[in-house]
């Protein structure tokens, strides 16, 4: 309640609105990623809005850009309702966006990628010489020197951002928003960025500037808007704010009380990794000379930013990448070149990030989904087919023991809601019966009451012996759920603490560090 | 927790609606079977005669059949375009196996296997072309149109080497070589019902239970559903999906077989085109062309829709150019009203999902 205050308070003030939303609300099967956000755009100054991981910022912009539309609420720019109903509508409307996965072909010139769509043409002909030129000086004018014919995929990232952003100045855009433009870039490439942004607010362009990186955010920004999962919840002029009131606006006070405290004790070394690493295409390493240990009932926290190979790594792990390195224990066993399934029998079980792409098949039942990993359990005596009693028992006891909500378990996985389709993904995982479990992100985009009830299975799996390798981006999950936390930056781990070391502080810190 | 008795009340009307027009939309290719026969039953009277029923069965037994592999391919996410192809290979080898046997030149003596050899044999050769097709595909990752494309020309181009484009003809077998009959899986039949017919049942039932009730049929479902979620969940992908082209393989052969003993002899251009109509079966069974969503059953009834509509048509008198048009309409509308189903299905689940903001 006193976040509305906040932002009421806030409206009265005598400051230009450009375009506002009211009421916008976006729903994925499975996901609700906006719920009735009122988000304000002021005219001319580069508007800061952060938020966590899955707190529905990219989905707000997509909405703004027209590749969503809003299942509910309404678009006003400059007073009057606006219907956005694709990217060419958005455009029109002068809003032009830079996503975080760049969106370029990489097949195609970067003249060409930058007048895609919307190619210089006379009598039905592209004229190439005018688009390079076009291209040539939008470049040179972000003080970049590239020849406009080089294909994209010969380009750093770096330089990849460059064209993108070229591409929005290149549609005369009133409002350019960008989304973690600077997460692939190098300390000059961001320098010459806000350079290039200030000059922007200079002309009179709006922006919006969408990033993780607090202390970047509170340097360029205006004003600040927090968006927790799906709602706004804070509203300030950037000067007022320092980062732990941003912090704390992010991941909300009520947190505290949604851990399971469960205290278990710690075993023997259960999962042993040595040296393990992944070479990037185009040089460098995406999981950097990893090693460390689990042990039973241990609850390993893995913190850092989007990118800092995370994820990877623990598919690494599940030998998901052929082109992974390193030598891997699970007790006494090596499993460093087992194939996913070898390594699923010796006891690996992974719940991947992004539970929709990789860890569910969306066109299979809950229960279909449920046993998909360990199908060999079910099969009659003579091992040939399955048998429905015992895929029934298997699945009726873990809809159970996970409180799964669903009222039959033949119904297709995407009715759940977000939460219950995380736990027919935790219960897929654990029908394999694993001894390590690996969560990536495990309460991205569920609701709190769902969040704390994954957590309490954490719980008494590590209750159980499990050894849990908990990735999270929200520290303050990680900081109350993990018995020790290793942190990665750009693919080493770059600090470890105990339970009783970490601090917030600390933890970003090391998230932060280059070296 | 947050639903109490009154919401769920005013929801009750609104889900009765919606589940009938699911059932309907799910159940429209019988719907468009039972309309397709009873139109013909009132043009034609004895359209639906016994006589007429087991006439039209049989030539939906060799279409039926390819889908049911073509069915496999499909829900895996792949497509198979070689199937006419390996027909026409198959009925040559059959051919050739009962006609010439088998010359072992070093030997100086002439093989000519047991009619039983001959089929097993030729069985044996689609699902090794079959294999052929899966390996390209996992191993060398050539996408499944391009890789079975290759096929569809090099087995052509073999069962016309075979015999130099000439037709094995007369494949009765001689009784003093011991491999006569071959004519009987054509022309015999069992209960007053052609052996094509229980061959197409036998197989769709074993099809059924293998895609239903064995790890094997789950995965297929898995990659087509969702390629990298069966991977990390441990499916082994590329056995998976080479097993579902030799499967393929293996039903192109027996469609080559069933077809030479039909006429009693193998022609080089058998099965021709085959592959089209096997995926209109498949297709119009309600099978997603993206894989994942299917079932053999609808593939069953989508073979005998196409079958229906075709000898309907025939029985008529209309002209094969207006046969065509009108199958090539049915294909196109089943689809356009998967997509409307599809679209209709994620409204309600958002609807749902909205009733419970």
């Amino acid at each position: 309640m006193e976040d509305k205050a906040t932002v009421s308070e806030f409206s009265n003030r005598d400051i230009d609105i450009i375009m506002r939303t009211e009421n916008v609300t976006k729903v994925f099967p499975g996901i609700i990623a906006l719920d009735g956000v009122n988000y304000n755009i002021y005219r001319g100054k580069i508007n800061v809005l952060v938020g966590e991981n899955g707190a529905g910022k990219s989905t707000l912009m997509k909405i703004l850009a027209g590749n969503e539309q809003c299942t509910k609420g309404r678009i006003i720019l400059e007073g009057e309702e606006i219907h956005i109903n694709s990217p060419q509508d958005a455009m029109n409307y002068g809003i032009s966006i830079i996503y975080q996965e760049l969106d370029l072909c990489p097949n195609m010139s970067i003249a060409e990628n930058i007048f895609l769509g919307r190619e210089i043409v006379k009598r039905g002909i592209i004229e190439n010489k005018i688009q390079q030129e076009h291209a040539y000086k939008l470049i040179h004018h972000l003080e970049q020197e590239m020849d406009p014919n080089t294909l994209v995929s010969e380009l750093r990232i770096g330089a990849q951002q460059i064209v993108t952003i070229a591409k929005a100045l290149s549609q005369d855009a009133r409002i350019l928003v960008m989304d973690e433009p600077t997460s692939a870039l190098s300390t000059t490439e961001v320098e010459v960025l806000f350079r290039v942004i200030y000059e922007l607010k200079e002309r009179g362009i709006t922006i919006i500037y969408i990033s993780h990186k607090l202390d970047e955010v509170l340097h360029i920004g205006d004003n600040i808007t927090v968006l927790r999962d799906g709602h706004i919840v804070a509203e300030e002029v950037v000067k007022n704010v320092n980062i732990e009131w941003v912090i704390e606006k992010m991941i909300g006070r009520k947190l505290e009380r949604l851990f399971a405290s469960k205290r278990h004790k710690i075993g023997k070394v259960l999962l042993q990794v040595e040296d393990l690493s992944l070479p990037r295409v185009g040089g460098g390493y995406i999981v950097n000379h990893v090693s460390f240990n689990l042990q039973e009932g241990e609850i390993l926290g893995i913190y850092g930013l989007k990118g800092a190979g995370r994820s990877e790594m623990l598919e690494c792990l599940m030998g998901a990448n052929m082109l992974a390195t390193g030598k891997i224990w699970l007790g006494d066993k090596e499993i460093s070149n087992g194939t996913i399934l070898d390594r699923i029998q010796a006891g690996l079980a992974l719940v991947p990030e992004d539970r929709q792409r990789d860890g569910l098949v969306l066109t299979l039942s809950v229960a279909d989904n449920m046993i998909l990993a360990s199908l060999e359990k079910y099969l009659n005596r003579f091992g040939l087919f399955l048998v429905s009693k015992k895929e029934k028992n298997a699945v009726h006891s873990f809809i159970k023991e996970l409180s799964i909500k669903v009222s039959d378990p033949k119904s297709i996985v995407i009715s759940l809601s977000g939460g219950n389709q995380q736990k027919v993904v935790l219960a897929k995982g654990l029908l394999t019966s694993p001894k390590v479990l690996m969560l990536d992100e495990p309460t991205r985009g569920i609701d709190v009451g769902a969040k704390h009830e994954v957590f309490e299975i954490m719980q008494n799996l590590a209750a159980q012996g499990y050894g849990i390798l908990f990735v999270s981006s929200e520290l303050k999950e990680i900081l109350a759920m993990s018995d020790r936390i290793l942190v990665m930056s750009k693919g080493k781990i770059t600090g470890e603490f105990t339970k009783e070391m970490a601090t917030e502080a600390r933890l970003i810190n090391a998230s932060v560090n280059d070296k | 927790m947050r639903e109490d008795t009154s919401t769920q009340k005013r929801r009750l009307p609104y889900f009765n609606k919606t589940d009938l027009l699911q059932l309907f939309l799910r159940g429209r290719v019988f719907l468009a079977l039972i309309i397709v026969s009873a139109v013909f039953a009132l043009l034609s009277p004895g359209f639906l005669s016994v006589t007429n029923i087991i006439i039209i069965s049989k030539h939906v037994a060799i279409n039926a059949l390819l889908g049911i592999g073509m069915t496999f391919v499909i829900l895996s996410g792949g497509i198979d375009l070689s199937v006419g192809s390996i027909v026409g290979l198959s009925a040559m080898i059959a051919g050739g196996l009962i006609n010439e046997g088998i010359q072992m030149n070093t030997l100086g003596i002439i093989l000519f296997p047991h009619t039983w050899m001959v089929i097993i044999i030729t069985l044996i050769v689609g699902i090794i072309m079959g294999a052929i097709n899966g390996l390209v595909i996992t191993r060398f990752k050539v996408a499944p149109f391009i890789a079975t494309l290759g096929m569809l020309y090099v087995a052509r181009g073999l069962a016309g080497l075979r015999n130099n484009g000439y037709t094995f003809s007369n494949l009765v077998g001689k009784p003093e070589f011991g491999n006569t009959g071959f004519d009987r899986l054509g022309a015999g039949s069992f209960l007053g019902v052609n052996y094509s017919i229980w061959i197409m049942v036998v197989f769709a039932l074993v099809a059924y239970f293998v895609s239903k009730r064995l790890p094997f049929g789950r995965h297929v479902y898995a990659i087509g559903g969702n390629r990298r979620t069966a991977e990390l969940s441990g499916v082994r992908v590329n056995r998976t999906e080479t097993i579902v082209y030799m499967i393929s393989g293996f039903c192109s052969a027996m469609v080559g077989l069933i077809i030479a003993s039909q006429l009693v002899a193998a022609h080089p251009a058998t099965g021709e085109a085959f592959e089209l109509t096997a995926i209109a079966a498949v297709v119009l069974g309600g099978t997603s062309l993206m894989g994942g969503r299917g079932s053999i059953g609808g593939t069953i009834i989508g073979a005998f829709v196409i079958g229906v509509l075709v000898d309907g048509l025939v029985v008529l008198g209309f002209s094969t150019f207006l046969q065509n048009v009108i199958k090539g309409i049915v294909i196109v509308g089943a689809i356009v009203i998967d997509q409307v189903q599809l679209r209709i299905q994620e409204r309600i689940i958002l609807q749902k999902q909205e009733l419970n903001l």
